[in-house]
């Protein structure tokens, strides 16, 4: 008896020391972005409320010393003032933290540069690595321009003018209130346009004159995940050909089994009937890589790269989950299509463009379905990180007890919600995965089903 | 508002990233599926199938063994009978034996006690005869006995008989 109080006892207290040890996590990972938030939101209120025209002033003044003295470049002032609005812009962190960037921020001022690969009409390629743009304390907005190209937020940008000069130029990037960028060199005013991005011009973007082709931090992670993913399943196929007809080996191959095994039971083989084995690899695919950049974007400390949450990339596995289902699309799949069988003449009329329309919407629906589940949840957990921010400035502007005493209101509630909000992200990472591979295998199950259920 | 302030990237399709995931993602398919998504399959449907296999092979022997239990123990059960049957007959044999000996041994005793019997009537007879012929004999003799000696008177004669039927007697 006494023993076993004893050892219950010692189990207590492990996990006690667990909890302790998640709490000093969340606290420091708070206290870490509350240090990157400074920086960025300090910068961004730089932006939203600093006067474009005295800038230029200051500028035509020829006053480098006061830029040379801010170090920053464009001035840079410690705290907002309360008058013009709070200095913390929660849509702005968020739409930026979720964006894809062109320097790695890992934590307060520490960047992981990257090299870019830009392609301009009229000028070709230009490589170099994004440090060039001298983005160092500036919060990823460069210090100099290169070939004509500027880093604003981590984004790449090109001067549109064309008597901007080549080589690396010192410049001050300033966004105004309506969002326009504007580059001041040597006292002359030019404007930066986006990359181009394929929306057709409909949701913001548009035809510009440069391409953007940098390994970016997303693609960076893309490139991790797939090496990362490569030497997992070469280790697990491995341990298969080490020990045949043995129960699984090894840390890997205990975790991959009973997913593989699930994957293949609960998904291929009910969903795409006998031919499952065919589709597999495409199906298996799928899952594994969107799992593990889901997973990898809600790693703390590492930038949390949103990846899955970027409709680009969801619309490249949605393309091919089209791909190899109207590849093998079978006649049956294609008289459901085009001409059911079984129903009156007048009905076919109306089925055939709405079925027609469903073999695209498929897969739109898979890659949106996909791009806002993860963008939202990451929405989400910055809000929520952003609430220390936000209690900041109400602690320092409206209740007189200061940034911090705002700041440790907000981490309070901060702390909790992210939590809360980080365990239900855990189950979305797996949930869309599990989503995409699962309508994926249906779609695919649909195009090779045979006719013979009428 | 916030598409007007802020670029809402994630929605906008960037062609960076979308070549570089179909350059990935492709190599990703075609590498993981080739060296590690198929052998694993065919790994683990080799070891389910040896499994069930196995399992099926196991239930096999087993209905084997049982069948094969059953087979001894009706072997078991017929030699049990066979035993039984044969000590009966040995029995029967036994009884026989010793019944046909004893009315052998009876008949043979019989014949010798009528053999006896047989040869003592005969004896009886030869006896018979023999004093017959004796007394006969003798008969004769004291005949010639009598008649060589001269009978001297009545008494003389009787006291002679009689010594001549006690000497009968004696003999």
């Amino acid at each position: 008896m006494q023993r076993f109080k004893k050892r219950n006892n010692t189990r207590q207290q492990q996990n006690w020391m667990r909890n302790f040890l998640i709490i000093l996590l969340l606290a420091f990972y708070g206290s870490m972005s509350a240090q990157g938030h400074d920086d960025h939101s300090g910068h961004n209120h730089d932006h939203s409320t600093h006067d474009h025209n005295h800038d230029h002033a200051a500028h035509a003044k020829g006053d480098h010393a006061k830029d040379d003295h801010a170090g920053h470049g464009c001035g840079h002032h410690e705290y907002a003032e309360c008058t013009k609005g709070w200095k913390y812009d929660p849509a702005g962190t968020a739409m930026h933290h979720i964006a894809d960037a062109n320097a790695w921020h890992v934590v307060g001022n520490i960047y992981i540069p990257l090299p870019c690969i830009l392609y301009a009409k009229g000028h070709g390629f230009s490589f170099f690595l994004s440090n060039k743009f001298d983005y160092s304390g500036n919060h990823g907005t460069g210090k100099k321009a290169v070939d004509r190209y500027i880093l604003n937020h981590g984004q790449v940008m090109r001067i549109t003018e064309d008597d901007f000069p080549m080589g690396v130029q010192d410049v001050c990037v300033v966004k105004d209130l309506d969002g326009h960028v504007t580059v001041n060199h040597h006292g002359k005013t030019y404007h930066a346009e986006n990359k181009i991005v394929w929306d057709g011009g409909v949701i913001g973007g548009g035809g510009t004159s440069f391409y953007d082709f940098s390994i970016s931090k997303n693609i960076l992670t893309l490139l991790l995940a797939f090496f990362f993913l490569v030497f997992v399943f070469r280790k697990v196929a491995k341990g298969y050909a080490t020990y045949e007809k043995q129960p699984p080996q090894g840390f890997w191959q205990r975790i991959i089994e009973p997913i593989f095994i699930f994957m293949r039971d609960d998904v291929c083989k009910p969903v795409i009937g006998p031919k499952y084995e065919k589709f597999m690899p495409f199906i298996m695919s799928l899952f594994f890589f969107i799992l593990f950049l889901n997973l990898i974007g809600q790693v703390p400390f590492i930038g949390n790269p949103n990846v899955t949450g970027n409709i680009a990339f969801t619309m490249v596995l949605a393309l091919f989950t089209l791909i190899v289902t109207t590849i093998n699309g079978n006649k049956n799949y294609w008289a459901h299509v085009f001409w059911m069988p079984g129903v009156p003449a007048a009905v076919k009329l109306i089925l055939t463009p709405i079925e027609v329309l469903g073999v695209f919407l498929k897969p739109l629906t898979l890659f949106v379905r996909l791009f806002a589940n993860i963008t939202a949840g990451h929405i989400v957990i910055l809000s929520f990180v952003g609430l220390i921010f936000i209690f900041g400035d109400i602690g320092y502007c409206e209740w007189g007890i200061g940034r911090a005493g705002g700041s440790a209101i907000g981490m309070v509630m901060a702390v909790a919600l992210t939590v809360f909000m980080s365990a239900i992200e855990l189950l979305v990472a797996f949930l869309q995965a599990f989503i995409f591979a699962i309508l994926s295998a249906s779609y695919i199950g649909a195009a090779v089903e045979e006719g013979d259920h009428h | 508002m916030l598409l007007l302030d802020n670029t809402f990237w994630p929605i906008l399709p960037d062609p960076g990233l979308f070549i570089w995931t179909t350059v990935i993602f492709l190599l990703f398919w075609w590498l993981v599926g080739r060296s590690a998504f198929k052998p694993i399959q065919a790994a683990l449907k080799k070891r389910e199938t040896d499994i069930s296999d196995a399992l099926s092979q196991a239930e096999k022997a087993r209905e084997e063994m049982a069948n094969l239990k059953a087979k001894n123990e009706d072997l078991l059960v017929q030699a049990r009978e066979e035993r039984a049957m044969m000590l009966k007959e040995a029995k029967e044999i036994q009884e026989r034996i010793i019944s046909e000996a004893k009315a052998k041994a009876d008949a043979e005793y019989r014949k010798k006690v009528e053999s006896a019997m047989q040869e003592i009537k005969n004896r009886e007879m030869e006896m018979l005869i023999n004093v017959k012929n004796e007394s006969g004999k003798m008969a004769l003799d004291i005949a010639e006995k009598l008649l060589h000696k001269e009978l001297k008177g009545q008494s003389e004669h009787e006291a002679f008989v009689e010594k001549l039927v006690n000497d009968i007697k004696l003999n």
